[in-house]
């Protein structure tokens, strides 16, 4: 069985698709991350999935059930994107309150601890500042030891340390088995979290696979160095392996893409020990996770 | 930040029982009413101070009346029906109106609470409010003179479908429109339910207009009380359907176009 499996799943607003024909599987106790720009319709699916929205076309199907089906409640966390607590109740009493609702939650008080908590206890919910009602967030989601989890932006507005008590309690979770849905516009949370990566934009899938997957397709990687500009280029390319490329561009920088391996090193400095140069800044870079998302999504800013 | 034990946060899913979760939310609404100020002036305070105001104070004449206990045994039921409709009305849009703002409605709705249990939470949380109301008003009309007549399981039945009207009204208000445009809205008709709802003034000083005004849920709720509590009378027939036909109403119309966020 999946933890969550969408099917071709279409969502209008006024007539405008904003979810538009999107599929994915979520396997069973792993982090799933959709990953898309402001706008891609992230969270819209996320909703959808949560039983807050009705899809208009498709199929979901979360824990098998429909996600409207009561009987997800107890077996499902949601942390929305923001807001989801009375303002007039203080920190530690929401998280109590919430947590009597199931039937064996977790111990709030360790999850106050564990998420930096404890100080802000007794503090309204209205004068948490912001990172600290994230957290109380994330905390409702998990306090009644649900099997999955959607998590919707988890570190947005977080500082660091807050950012890495987050991505200890996601990674925590995936090691007990709780399946995770996490929607993310930063690479590195993707990278690090999630064993499958959903890349979203305008309402569809527009790459999906683990990290791995995403980060090795296309140019593989690449290998700057700067050296004396006009140097024979054509030369250089005879000594590289097979399926490999170089160029000089702008002048002065030299471009060589392929698989990276010791071989390619070896075949540049012995080409420019050749032309009696010295190749300087020279590094070796593999594509990253953010290189896959702009190639995908473009580079130009969304209004 | 220490790390996790492993198995800590295994799953182990299941929603509580239902006494817990009512338990829980119905003291949790308590506590975030008698929190409130507004909401403590609005269903207490408020309702307190018209009432010795209007008794001691003779500045509004009541056909009939020239005593002090006699003033009582006229407005005690108007302030008891005007503290039904700050606590059942007032208090609960504003409250259901921010809270789907907030986005607490909605986080609740991703829980195991079934959405029952929340309504019967909040109307035992109305209920118990009600129950101090009534407490303060009736001590301090006692004192005040106030004599009432009549009988309790009429009171009963006029104030529990007084207070079912006003939910319905309050959950209608509060759960179609914004928590900003609730708070502006509910606090108007508060005044004028009170200005024209036989509260402050009896209904005779509105001369024709007063066999409509009294078909509104507030002058229904402070006649029928009027009628029982101060002339001795059983159960008011008109009064009584027209709280029945405002409950009826409103809730039908909040359960069709009351929205979670």
């Amino acid at each position: 069985m999946t933890a969550l499996e969408v099917t071709g799943l279409v969502k209008r607003y006024a007539g405008r698709a904003v979810v538009d024909g999107l599929s994915l599987v979520a396997r069973p106790g792993t982090v799933l991350a959709l990953l898309g720009p402001n706008g891609a319709g992230k969270t819209t699916t996320v909703e959808v999935c949560e039983g807050f929205r009705t899809a208009d076309e498709g199929t979901v199907r979360v824990l098998g059930l429909d996600p409207r089906d009561p009987a997800l409640r107890p077996r499902v966390g949601v942390m929305p994107q923001s807001g989801g607590a009375y303002p007039g109740l203080r920190c530690g009493e929401m998280l109590r309150l919430v947590a009597s609702f199931s039937a064996r939650p977790l111990d709030p008080g360790m999850l106050l601890e564990r998420l930096g908590l404890v100080e802000v206890e007794g503090t309204a919910y209205r004068r948490l500042s912001g990172g600290q009602q994230q957290r109380l967030s994330l905390a409702l989601a998990v306090v009644g030891r649900p099997e999955l989890v959607f998590l919707d932006e988890p570190t947005a507005g977080l500082d660091p340390q807050a950012r890495h008590a987050t991505w200890e309690l996601v990674e925590a979770l995936r090691a007990d088995g709780v399946s995770v849905v996490l929607t993310t516009h930063l690479m590195d949370e993707a990278e690090r979290l999630a064993d499958d990566v959903v890349v979203v934009d305008g309402g569809q899938v527009v790459a999906a696979g683990t990290v791995a997957e995403l980060t090795r397709g296309g140019a593989i990687g690449q290998l700057r160095f700067r050296a004396t500009p006009g140097l024979d280029v054509d030369q250089l390319l005879n000594a590289l392996p097979e399926g490999c490329a170089a160029k000089e561009s702008p002048a002065g920088q030299y471009l060589v893409e392929g698989e990276m391996d010791p071989q390619v090193l070896a075949a540049v400095t012995a080409w420019s020990a050749g032309q009696g140069v010295m190749a300087t800044d020279l590094r070796v870079e593999s594509r990253t996770l953010e290189d896959v998302f702009l190639d995908l999504t473009g580079r130009e800013l969304r209004s | 930040m220490t790390t996790w034990t492993p198995g800590s946060l295994a799953p182990s899913p299941g929603a509580a029982p239902v006494p817990a979760m009512l338990r829980a939310q119905t003291l949790a609404e308590l506590k975030l009413v008698l929190r409130n100020s507004e909401q403590v002036l609005l269903s207490l305070v408020i309702p307190l101070g018209l009432l010795v105001l209007l008794v001691t104070v003779p500045f509004i004449a009541v056909d009939g009346v020239d005593s002090r206990a006699g003033r009582a045994d006229f407005f005690v039921p108007g302030v008891l029906a005007l503290a039904v409709m700050s606590t059942a009305f007032t208090g609960q849009a504003i409250g259901v109106g921010f809270e789907r703002q907030y986005g607490v409605l909605k986080r609740l709705g991703a829980t195991p609470l079934p959405r029952s249990v929340l309504l019967g939470a909040k109307t035992l949380a109305v209920l118990a409010v009600e129950v101090l109301q009534v407490v303060a008003i009736s001590l301090v009309g006692l004192a005040l003179g106030w004599d009432p007549q009549g009988s309790v399981p009429a009171v009963l039945v006029l104030v529990v479908l007084g207070t079912t009207a006003f939910s319905g009204l309050g959950l209608l208000l509060g759960g179609t429109l914004s928590g900003l445009t609730t708070l502006a809205a509910a606090n108007l008709v508060w005044f004028v339910l009170l200005v024209l709802g036989g509260v402050l003034f009896p209904l005779s000083a509105f001369g024709g207009a007063q066999d409509v005004l009294a078909l509104l849920p507030t002058a229904a709720l402070s006649t029928g009380l009027r009628d029982v509590l101060q002339d001795g009378a059983g159960l008011p027939l008109r009064e009584t359907a027209a709280l029945a036909v405002w409950a009826v109403g409103s809730l039908a119309a909040a359960s069709r176009l009351f929205r979670w966020e």
